[in-house]
């Protein structure tokens, strides 16, 4: 049997990718792929605080949640790459590295300091979040998530193949300004999916 | 590449990231003029959606922008950001 982790994209981005995400394990489940969504310590309906949370407690959660799951697959979302347990064969959906993704946070939260009157620069909140920690778009990250994302780069990986945007078709619906959805998208990301595992 | 060919390259990517950011089909983008107002104008497009957008931009047309080169004014109309992107491609 297949039972693929689902790892959910990051902050602003889960939220942009929820529907998408659900709906894509929603076409797994109906070719009788086992599909698992686990919200990350922090995040959703978990109560842990996000401000505790860094790269690497994240990346030791998902290697619990794979083998809580009896997890065969995975399925890395966006930033999720990061984390996506080495071991497990998978996929990594438009990875982003953990630098882009503080980059287009601190991007936002200097564009709304500027509509606010302040004036903010990524590298001086860098600084600033390395040591005391930082809240960018909304999120409460502390210091050891934000130098552990200043400093990531995509992992490799021996065994998860990458699948880009351009392979499902359509813009990243991450990009929307209000959540959206596409089911050609969600349809075609389940089929690579499922025509790989039940070939 | 010609200078007008330049500009209308920029002003379909500029239309198509707008159009993906704000998840309008093609007509209502390509009913935008240089008054269409955008930041400040269009309720959903927020500064996280903004990020999104400027940096989209970056990658499709292989330019770098600078946080301090951006202001309300650069984003507040769709005519505003072509000028600025097109400058940008050295236009």
């Amino acid at each position: 049997m297949h039972r693929v982790l689902v790892l959910p994209a990051w902050f602003d981005e889960g939220n942009k990718l929820r529907h998408f995400t659900v709906e894509v394990m929603r076409r797994l489940d109906g070719s009788g792929i086992d599909s698992f969504l686990p919200d990350l310590p922090g995040c959703n309906e978990s109560p842990a605080p996000l401000e505790r949370q860094t790269v690497e407690s994240w990346r030791a959660e998902a290697a619990e949640a794979a083998w809580f799951f009896s997890a065969t697959h995975v399925l890395a979302i966006r930033a999720a790459a990061m984390i996506a347990p080495d071991a497990l064969p998978g996929w990594r959906y438009a990875p982003l590295s953990g630098s882009s993704q503080l980059r287009a946070l601190l991007r936002a939260r200097v564009l709304s300091a500027r509509e606010a009157g302040r004036e903010e620069n990524r590298e001086a909140l860098i600084g600033e979040g390395r040591q005391n920690g930082l809240e960018v778009a909304g999120y409460r990250l502390g210091a050891a998530m934000i130098a552990g994302l200043a400093e990531a780069e995509l992992p490799g990986t021996a065994h998860q193949r990458d699948i880009a945007q351009s392979d499902i078709g359509g813009a990243g619906l991450w990009l929307r300004a209000e959540p959206g959805h596409d089911r050609n998208q969600a349809d075609a990301l389940a089929a690579v999916l499922a025509m790989e595992l039940l070939a | 590449m010609t200078s007008h060919a330049a500009a209308s390259g920029t002003d379909a990517v500029l239309r198509q990231v707008l159009r993906d950011v704000l998840g309008l089909p093609a007509h209502r983008v390509e009913a935008f003029t240089s008054e269409t107002g955008l930041f400040g104008h269009l309720p959903e497009l927020d500064s996280m959606a903004v990020a999104g957008l400027l940096t989209e931009v970056e990658d499709r047309l292989g330019i770098i922008i600078e946080d301090d080169e951006v202001d309300g004014e650069m984003l507040e109309t769709y005519g505003a950001l072509l000028t600025f992107v097109w400058a940008k491609r050295g236009g």
